[in-house]
């Protein structure tokens, strides 16, 4: 692989660009692989390349039905954070924010992270005791995050309403190294170091189904043909049910569309990430200037990749109501993605009931963050049969009562 | 936008008139069983990518609690039935039969 740097940029400049070569492979697949990784959304392809990078396993390959990073990496709105209440979900949140600092070096590709800060308001008291805690149990963590008072938020974010009129900001909880990066350049970045590293990515190719005998999985069924293989990882979020249907097991997950908007460009009005969970909106300002607005989750299980039309309406309502300034704006585009809700709102990482199957998901809505410290934690599952970063949410975790309760921790789980 | 019809008032309404209640037919378990069964009643839900049975309120209506039957990818809402029933019933399900030949079944 060519590296991207300056010195590249100048040289193709003189050779009209002709010398750039692909940015990853395009190969046919293989009748058998070492590891088949269903997916390749953010953390699908952090697995593969944690595979390679960190356990020498290159005998893989990612399969994706539609092009690589089309689905939820794509499609959300890049918030990153690692401040949650619990401690297996700081530690691989942190450990993905960690190294979310210095990707764009490790992968040699910009993915433009920009810990610009995020702000989560407090506008009710019950929520100011709840980010209390919060802040307590991420001190003890020693992960950095800390309260700050609606005088200091009025500093931060100088478009605020911090008045009101139904809900006046209270407080907030407030991750000066928290932001955005983006969304397409992480899955583009993991795919192009993985793909250099020997690892198969093998976009418009559907998994149909999951042969298995009675030591476990065997290979996979694709649009593509047949593929064998020693272990598989099902890394495909709004689909796991579907895939866990073909493998012949369930889980404690739902499917459901959340939604995203944003507005046309203006000059920079904010430069940090603000989540207001009480009123259920949260904003950002993308390089471009574009507003990148989230909205809410609907209510009911659909594959839709839309969502229901009120949610729009609603959140926009929300965050004119918390700054007024945008009251004027117009949408240019909203979409949907299929989100895998778990009962307690935090991931599974985990082996199944079948040997050699492996699935991440329940990441819900707020997954991108966490993508480079899963496709870590998952490696180290698959490569090793268990991972300290991984172990806390595993499956039986529903069997045991062990929860990993985020649920009650933020309305909102960006 | 999800129109549904209420089977006790007869009404029909946008969303926004009802509040989803989440997999219609649970079958409870409670003390005495075992803990995948237990398990499987409070986490597991089959959340299918077709027809999906599922409970419903008249919220802003009546206020009364039924099921509907809709297929999560094109919500096409096939019918809805009262509250008050185990399983779907026989002529809903012959409807959606007929309409996807390739469902499984109830
Ligand atoms: C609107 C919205 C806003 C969000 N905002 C945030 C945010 O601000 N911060 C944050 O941290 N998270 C956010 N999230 C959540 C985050 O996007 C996801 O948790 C994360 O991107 C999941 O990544 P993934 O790799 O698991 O899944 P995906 O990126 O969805 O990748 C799964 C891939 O599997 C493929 N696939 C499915 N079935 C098959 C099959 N049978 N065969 C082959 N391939 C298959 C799909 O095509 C897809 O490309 C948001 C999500 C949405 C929808
Ligand atoms: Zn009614």
């Amino acid at each position: 692989m060519k590296r991207y740097s300056a010195f590249a940029i100048a040289k193709e400049a003189l050779g009209y660009h002709v010398g750039w070569e692909r940015a990853w492979g395009n190969p046919e697949p293989k009748p058998e692989y070492e590891v088949v990784i269903v997916g390749a959304g953010g953390h699908g392809l952090a697995t593969a390349y944690y595979l390679a990078k960190n356990h020498g396993i290159t005998n893989v390959v990612v399969l994706e039905k539609g092009w690589l990073g089309g689905g939820n990496t794509g499609r959300n709105t890049t918030i990153i954070r690692s401040n949650y209440l619990q401690d297996p979900s700081a530690e691989i949140f942190e450990l993905s924010r960690r190294l979310y600092e210095d990707l764009s070096q490790k992968l040699n590709f910009n993915i433009m992270f920009s810990p610009r800060g995020v702000l989560m308001l407090a506008q009710t008291e019950h929520e100011l005791r709840a980010w209390e805690r919060t802040a307590h149990a991420n001190r003890l963590f020693g992960i950095e995050s800390e309260m700050v008072t609606p005088e200091r938020i009025k500093r931060i974010v100088p478009i605020i309403n911090i008045e009101g009129p139904r809900y006046p900001v209270l407080g907030g909880l407030w991750q000066a190294r928290g932001g955005t990066a983006r969304h397409d350049a992480v899955a583009w970045g993991y795919a192009r170091a993985a793909s250099d590293l020997g690892v198969d990515i093998i976009q418009q190719c559907e998994v149909t189904g999951i042969d298995r005998d009675e030591h476990g999985v065997t290979g996979v069924r694709t649009s593509r043909g047949a593929i064998r293989c020693k272990k598989l990882c099902i890394v495909v979020a709004g689909h796991s049910g579907v895939l866990a249907d073909m493998a012949g097991f369930r889980l404690p997950v739902e499917s459901v569309p959340l939604q995203a908007l944003v507005s046309e460009p203006i000059k920079p009005c904010i430069d940090c990430v603000v989540m207001a969970n009480t009123v259920h909106g949260y904003m950002s300002q993308s390089d471009k200037g574009e507003l990148v607005i989230g909205g809410g989750a609907d209510g009911y299980n659909a594959y839709t990749q839309r969502g229901s039309f009120q949610h729009v309406e609603e959140t926009v309502r929300a965050l004119t109501e918390t700054f007024p300034m945008i009251s004027r704006l117009r949408m240019l585009r909203q979409w949907g993605g299929i989100v895998d809700m778990t009962g307690d709102r935090s991931p599974i990482i985990s082996k199944t009931p079948v040997p050699g199957i492996f699935i991440n998901c329940g990441w819900g809505t707020g997954g991108f963050k966490a993508i480079p410290g899963s496709g870590w934690a998952m490696a180290g599952l698959v490569a090793k049969g268990e991972d300290p970063v991984a172990g806390p949410f595993s499956l039986d975790r529903f069997t045991e009562g062990r929860m990993i309760d985020e649920s009650v921790a933020a309305a909102v789980a960006h | 936008m999800l129109l549904l019809t209420c089977p006790h008032c007869g009404v029909s309404g946008d969303e926004t008139e009802f509040a989803p209640g989440g997999e219609a037919h649970l079958k409870r378990f409670g003390p005495g069983s075992s803990d995948g069964e237990f398990e499987t009643y409070l986490f597991y839900r089959r959340n299918p990518k077709g027809v999906h049975f599922e409970r419903w309120r008249h919220a802003f209506g009546c206020g009364k609690w039924f099921h509907a039957a809709r297929c999560t990818v094109t919500m096409e809402v096939f019918g809805t039935y009262p509250a008050d029933v185990t399983e779907p019933p026989a002529e809903l399900v012959e409807t959606i039969r007929a309409k996807r030949p390739e469902w499984e079944g109830f």
